[in-house]
């Protein structure tokens, strides 16, 4: 690998390889604000690279890998390497992580405690917790939370957030210019820019939280708040959930005890305005 | 035709776990988990250390929830044990 | 020294893990993943000094493999479940067995699909009781499909939809159209019960299987994880039982499995130290390129030496199909669009 770089974002360490040097340097810009320890030996492997020799420079391609390897995925064009090294970093995590329980939600924090946000791509979860951690809450992450079996504890896994499409411009307006990552335009989910999380979000990356309110966002429509059961939460966490199969009895354990504990909702909103006002309320109810 | 008959899992293979309207069915053997609604859980539940047919869980269940063990309950029953041993959760006795 | 010289001497006790720095965990656990071996490296360091991160990952992966392996032997026990009642014999393969068996490979091991031998004539029996339990087709091309049938030594692979695990059926240990025949009457023959009463292969069959699969069944691609396979193997073996070298041998000529088996242990004895009787403790000069092509991998973790592997490619196709055969499978591979020369990337 000509260049490479070691990320460290939460419990896990990258060490990120790659035949062009942009995306490197890419992801050191963004990251310059985490904190790195060089002797710390990588847990998971990224590689972005050309599929034949001559295609580093005849239209440069990048193909996402390392430890594990979508087959048959396509590449992205050299100019969205970001975005490859970023959709690497989170196939990694997704397919090797075995230590917490994972869940495709995002989460944020306030006294020690979190709400997670549990929804596919577009359901507006990264936006609603990026917005909500320019506010007066940690941002824990927009893509994956942690749960500790054995504690249930929430871990965050606050990597670089990834807005898309309108989300840019309701973030770049309230954020300082060098937060922002370049604007990836015409990605095959849109444009995209990186937000760098909060200094208090890095900081405090270690820390637990405890699962206190569990939402399923859908963004757009009216303003809707419709109670989960236990059952249907169950369902769709372990849908949420790369890595429930692998944990077996423990992953069991902690999504039980999850459901049980969180009180959860399904909800849907016009705006973020709207949004963040939900969670807001919802919060105050559930934490009295 | 003989019924055929089915025994219940080892005590401590599973566990059950109710979460509202669904249960949710951890089964260690096989480390799968299931996700059942009614009457599942209280086929399961009637079902004792001795192999047994449809219908004799129907008559069980029949006293146990006050119901008529009519030839439509043998069936449904005897339907959902089928299910349940495809899951494992009940073997082939 | 590579990483994955680092990690053949880690696994054989040669190298102190206290005496690697981080940039060599990167490369050793890198490679290990790539090789599907990092649980059972968890296994072999489980007492070693180790930093803290990498204590934690190993501790994960042994987990994880747990896990794993009961889910494997589930899907063996349903497996019975819709066998037994056709009276379909069947002995349990590879993983599998040696996690059934309680033998030491088994720690941590990655198993893939469940691998079993049935007698040929039961074949089309099993295939049934496999569909109506809810197994399906895996594969829809006819061409492959009639492939597996007539040449491969397996039913073309079934998929069990509810467990998504895939169950590998077959007849015999190598394919019809292999240079070399084993016997898989013999086998079925003088399997051997586990506790739990599955059957599995005798100590030296299993140990020819273990070579023949090695290196004379596909071109060594993972072939350090059945390399280690075979070291335990033969260490458990021959420690339970002294004549146990003899009677390999016996067994080993009695399916013409005679040069697979010795080039294992040696190639055993090289790269993880395997102590071999002194009959058995010769040397082969083309030895080497097995080596080479066993150790084939970069630092981070990507498949090396491409020619090499070009070369053992083309010697698995040519050991497993007489000539004409092999022209026209290509050619029809070829005009579907498939590549045998696609890769260059690892997985797991």
């Amino acid at each position: 690998m000509r260049r490479s770089t070691r990320i460290a974002v939460g419990p896990v360490q990258f060490r990120v390889g790659s035949d062009w040097a942009a995306p490197v340097a890419a992801l050191d810009r963004l990251y310059a604000a985490y904190p790195n320890d060089p002797a710390r030996p990588a847990d998971a492997t990224v590689r972005l690279f050309a599929a034949r020799p001559w295609r580093r420079w005849l239209r440069p391609s990048v193909h996402i890998g390392g430890d594990y390897v979508v087959p048959d995925a396509l590449p992205l064009p050299l100019s969205m390497g970001l975005l490859a090294a970023e959709m690497g970093m989170n196939l990694q995590v997704a397919l090797g992580w075995r230590r917490h329980l994972l869940l495709h939600a995002s989460a944020v924090a306030r006294d020690g405690r979190a709400v997670i946000m549990s929804g596919v791509s577009g359901s507006g979860k990264s936006t609603l917790a990026a917005l909500l951690g320019e506010g007066d809450w940690r941002l824990m992450g927009d893509e994956f939370t942690l749960i500790a079996p054995d504690s249930g504890d929430a871990f965050a896994f606050p990597r670089a957030v990834s807005l898309k499409n309108q989300a840019i411009a309701e973030l770049a307006g309230r954020v300082e210019p060098e937060r922002l990552g370049p604007l990836l335009a015409g990605t095959p989910k849109g444009d995209i820019r990186h937000l760098v999380p909060r200094a208090n979000a890095i900081e405090a990356m270690h820390e637990p939280a405890r699962p206190a309110l569990l939402l399923f966002p859908r963004f757009g429509g009216d303003m809707a708040i419709e109670p989960m059961g236990a059952g249907e939460a169950f369902v769709r966490l372990t849908e949420a959930s790369t890595n429930y199969i692998a944990l077996g009895e423990a992953g069991f354990d902690a999504l039980t005890r999850l459901v049980r504990e969180m009180p959860a909702f399904a909800i849907a909103y016009p705006d973020s305005a709207s949004g963040m006002a939900l969670v807001e309320d919802l919060w105050a109810e559930a934490v009295r | 035709m003989i019924e055929p008959r089915y025994r219940a899992a080892p005590p401590e293979a599973l566990r059950v776990e109710p979460l509202g309207d669904l249960t949710a069915i951890f089964d260690r053997r096989s480390v799968q988990t299931h996700l059942v609604v009614s009457p599942m859980p209280e086929i399961l539940a009637a079902m004792d250390d001795e192999p047994c047919d449809a219908a004799t869980l129907a008559a069980r269940l029949a006293a146990e929830f006050e119901v008529e063990a009519e030839g439509d309950v043998g069936a449904i029953v005897a339907e959902r044990l089928h299910e349940l041993a495809a899951l494992g959760l009940v073997a082939p006795a | 020294m590579s990483a994955m010289q680092v990690l053949a001497e880690l696994f054989a006790g040669r190298r102190d893990p206290a005496g690697l720095i981080p940039r060599d965990w990167d490369g050793v656990i890198g490679v290990a993943r790539a090789e599907a071996m990092l649980a059972t490296l968890a296994h072999r360091l489980a007492d070693a000094v180790l930093p803290g991160p990498v204590a934690s990952l190993l501790a994960d992966q042994r987990r994880a493999a747990a896990v794993a392996t009961k889910q494997a032997l589930w899907e063996a026990e349903m497996a019975r479940r819709a066998l037994a009642p056709e009276r379909i014999e069947f002995v349990l393969l590879k993983g599998t067995a040696y996690a059934a068996a309680g033998l030491s490979c088994a720690a941590g091991r990655q198993i893939g699909d469940l691998d079993i031998l049935v007698g040929w004539q039961d074949l089309a029996r099993a295939e049934n009781a496999l569909l109506k339990a809810g197994w399906e087709w895996v594969k829809s091309d006819p061409y492959d499909d009639a492939y597996y049938r007539e040449h491969m030594h397996e039913l073309p692979p079934l998929i069990h939809g509810g467990r998504d695990r895939m169950i590998d059926v077959h007849h015999t240990i190598l394919p019809r159209t292999h240079r070399k025949t084993p016997d898989p009457l013999a086998m079925l023959a003088d399997a051997v019960p586990t506790a739990e009463g599955f059957a599995v292969l005798c100590p030296t069959d299993m140990v020819c299987h273990c070579a023949a699969h090695l290196l004379a069944d596909g071109d060594l691609q993972g072939g350090l994880r059945n390399l280690w396979d075979y070291h335990r193997l033969v260490s458990d073996f021959a420690a339970a039982d002294p004549g146990f070298w003899g009677k390999l041998d016996g067994r080993a000529d009695q399916h013409g499995l005679r040069s697979e088996v010795r080039r294992a242990a040696r190639l055993a004895r090289d790269l993880y130290g395997t102590a071999l009787p002194s009959g058995w403790d010769s040397h082969d000069t083309t030895d080497g390129w097995f080596r080479r092509r066993l150790l084939a991998r970069d630092d981070w973790g990507r498949p090396s030496d491409f020619l090499l592997q070009q070369a053992f490619y083309i010697r698995s196709h040519w050991l497993r199909m007489p000539p004409a055969m092999l022209a026209r499978h290509l050619w029809t591979k070829w005009r579907k669009g498939h590549n045998p020369a696609s890769s260059g990337t690892s997985s797991a």
